[in-house]
């Protein structure tokens, strides 16, 4: 079937497919700030609003500082709300980004993974979003321009209804620059799926109540109480919305992904692009006879511990790909895996690949020489560097 | 001697607020959200505002206030004022109620870019020439010489000019206020009120402790800086016009500098210089006055 054929279907890069759900969320306020390679979203978005095509207020402050503070304030006030950043963006609002949590703005942002300087670099690395991983917003890695897309419109879903703020993270240039087809919603039927926000508390003249005022010790407790109980209700909601939205389009979403896991011997565990890679090897070698499957985290914030307990219980090995490097500590979903590994009776050894660091391309083949180096080894504590 | 004003209060800012005794932000303060009315949102970063309104789940203001970070004042006001326009709400007036730190330092990168893009914000700066909040360090408001937490043998720098900053970015409206004069604060805010685009006034705050002020004086030494020409009370309107609402200087800085234990140490040569740059900042303006 020739996909092009098929009704609102277009070539797009992952930033345009980002900046086209942005315009099917309807969002009223949209700070923007430029910042390579995460630019191409905010153009397409004033392409749009130049156009009349997208009604929402535009605002473009002078750093990515200020258009989060602007996010924050905006969705306190009643109103939905996208930016979108990357790498030293994201770092630079790493204050706001744990204020945001705190006052629990429903804010939707696309972050573009790519590596944080120093040295500079341009390339698709996750140390950016997931070295915000205390910040508490919730935080979804997206494979492809569809994915991101979809994810953008299911974050304001679940951002909205839990009241936490929400991160579709994609790769630098693998996603966001790279085309393919994507099946562009209808707006009736997003309209549908997504209805008004309209939080119960906002700052508005005809109640007068405050935000953000200091608190005393046990209040301040008592929030982050609040805050851990709608944090713990994230990962059923994102079924729930995966589910639904999977009944209107065809493509449902969990908070994570099996593919050919059953019988395994070996379960490759990513996110983000990387994913694309595996499956493909994780094909070819399972058409070579070699039992290999691969475990996708889509949601990484929060952690969906039981749900990866579950998927792995039986697994005899698990090989963890980290594109990212934690200076000190090692690749951070290998060390996130292990600790919510530990203490199971029957669960797998984990070894931790720091692979494709900085963006160094990892093809299907390595991948299917990594399997083979790894199979029968014996774990090491501390992630490995590999090429 | 004391001096009784009539003043009739709208209830916008109650009693029970946390500030000094004696403290004339919370007198500003009064008037300021008074004026403003009850159709308003406040945006408030940390500064002594920030403690005068008061710890939840109490508040002095009869408003909505939005607690905001140190640097985001001026983003945060443009937050609440898109939202508030995307529903509909265009005449809300959205104050940003912000310390010189919060407006000369840390949030000017804000102050500026919201400036630049003329968002229709009332942005108050209640100046007490340092971060009195956190015990009385410099700040770059701080004048020449004077002494604070983190210049302990005095300033060695001039007083950033705020509002020639400002003026450079052509809004419609900034002012000087003073609380020693109520009556123009009001007209001041009245007028800012009825203006679209960013609006900023600066409000000289004598602060007790920060400027060993004696509790009873600091309307009495924040009227020595306006009638010495310390802190002139002016309008700018578009970065252009410039307005003076007093134009006449009748005492010597001295008896102005004489009232505050910042300037304690100062020798008759400091005194000289602070009459000089006071005296060439003076026939600046009025120049600017044409």
């Amino acid at each position: 079937m020739n996909l092009m054929n098929r009704k609102n279907m277009q070539l797009l890069s992952g930033n345009h497919a980002v900046s086209w759900a942005a315009r099917l969320c309807r969002p009223d306020v949209a700070p923007l700030y430029p910042i390579t390679p995460q630019t191409p979203i905010l153009e397409k978005i004033t392409e749009f609003h130049a156009e009349g095509l997208m009604k929402t207020e535009l605002l473009t402050p002078e750093s990515e500082h200020s258009a989060m503070a602007a996010c924050i304030s905006a969705s306190l006030t009643g109103a939905r709300v996208f930016t979108a950043t990357s790498s030293q963006g994201l770092l630079l609002q790493h204050e706001l980004l744990h204020y945001a949590t705190g006052a629990r703005a429903a804010i939707v942002m696309c972050n573009v993974n790519r590596t944080p300087a120093s040295p500079w670099g341009f390339w698709p690395d996750q140390l950016d979003s997931l070295s915000q991983r205390d910040t508490g917003w919730v935080q979804f890695y997206s494979e492809s321009p569809q994915e991101s897309l979809d994810s953008v419109i299911m974050a304001f879903a679940i951002a909205e209804s839990v009241g936490v703020p929400t991160m579709v993270c994609h790769d630098a240039f693998y996603v966001s620059h790279s085309m393919e087809p994507v099946e562009i919603p209808d707006q009736a039927m997003v309209d549908d799926f997504l209805p008004k926000f309209d939080p119960a508390r906002k700052l508005d003249t005809a109640v007068g109540a405050s935000f953000g005022a200091p608190l005393d010790q046990n209040t301040w407790r008592r929030s982050r109480m609040d805050l851990a109980e709608s944090l713990a209700a994230v990962t059923d909601e994102t079924i729930r919305v995966g589910e639904a939205w999977g009944k209107l389009t065809g493509r449902s979403y969990g908070p994570l992904e099996r593919y050919r896991c059953d019988d395994a011997e070996m379960v490759i565990v990513t996110m983000g692009s990387m994913c694309g890679t595996v499956r493909d090897a994780v094909d070819t070698m399972r058409e070579n006879g070699k039992r290999v499957g691969l475990l996708k985290v889509r949601q990484f914030r929060p952690l969906p511990a039981s749900m990866l307990r579950d998927a792995l219980a039986g697994v005899p090995v698990v090989m963890v790909l980290d594109r990212n490097y934690s200076p000190g500590t090692g690749g951070i979903l290998h060390q996130e895996l292990k600790a919510v590994l530990s203490g199971m009776a029957d669960g797998p050894k984990v070894h931790g690949l720091l692979a494709g660091i900085g963006g160094a391309n990892v093809s299907s083949e390595t991948i299917d020489r990594w399997v083979r180096d790894y199979q029968n080894a014996e774990p090491k504590p501390e992630s490995q560097w590999v090429e | 001697m004391m001096e009784t004003i009539e003043y009739t209060d709208r209830g916008q800012f109650f009693s029970g607020h946390v500030a000094c005794a004696g403290c004339v932000e919370a007198l500003s303060l009064r008037v300021i959200l008074n004026t403003v009315g009850k159709d308003a949102v406040a945006v408030v970063p940390p500064s002594c505002t920030a403690v005068i309104c008061g710890s939840y789940p109490h508040s002095a203001a009869n408003i909505p206030v939005f607690h905001t970070t140190l640097e985001s004042g001026a983003a945060s006001a443009s937050g609440v004022k898109r939202a508030l326009v995307a529903q509909g709400k265009n005449d809300t007036t959205v104050l940003c109620l912000a310390g010189d730190g919060g407006t000369y330092d840390i949030g000017l990168q804000a102050l500026s870019s919201a400036a630049e893009r003329n968002e229709d914000i009332l942005y108050v700066c209640f100046d007490n020439e340092g971060y009195m909040n956190t015990g009385g360090q410099k700040s770059s408001s701080t004048p020449l010489s004077a002494v604070t937490g983190s210049t302990p043998a005095g300033k060695t720098t001039r007083k950033k000019n705020m509002v020639e900053i400002l003026a450079a970015h052509r809004i419609p409206y900034i002012a000087t206020a003073s609380p020693s004069d109520l009556n123009d604060m009001e007209a001041k805010v009245k007028k800012a009120k009825g203006l679209r685009g960013t609006k900023v006034l600066i409000v000289l705050i004598p602060c007790l402790p920060g400027w060993g002020v004696a509790d009873n004086s600091a309307v009495k030494v924040a009227r020595l800086a306006v009638e010495t020409g310390v802190f002139p009370l002016f309008e700018v309107e578009g970065g252009i016009d410039y307005k003076m609402n007093v134009t006449t200087r009748s005492r010597p800085v001295q008896e102005y500098l004489s009232t505050q234990k910042r300037y304690k140490h100062l020798t008759a040569e400091n005194i000289a210089t602070l009459q000089a740059d006071v005296d060439d900042d003076w026939q600046r303006l009025v120049n600017r006055c044409g």
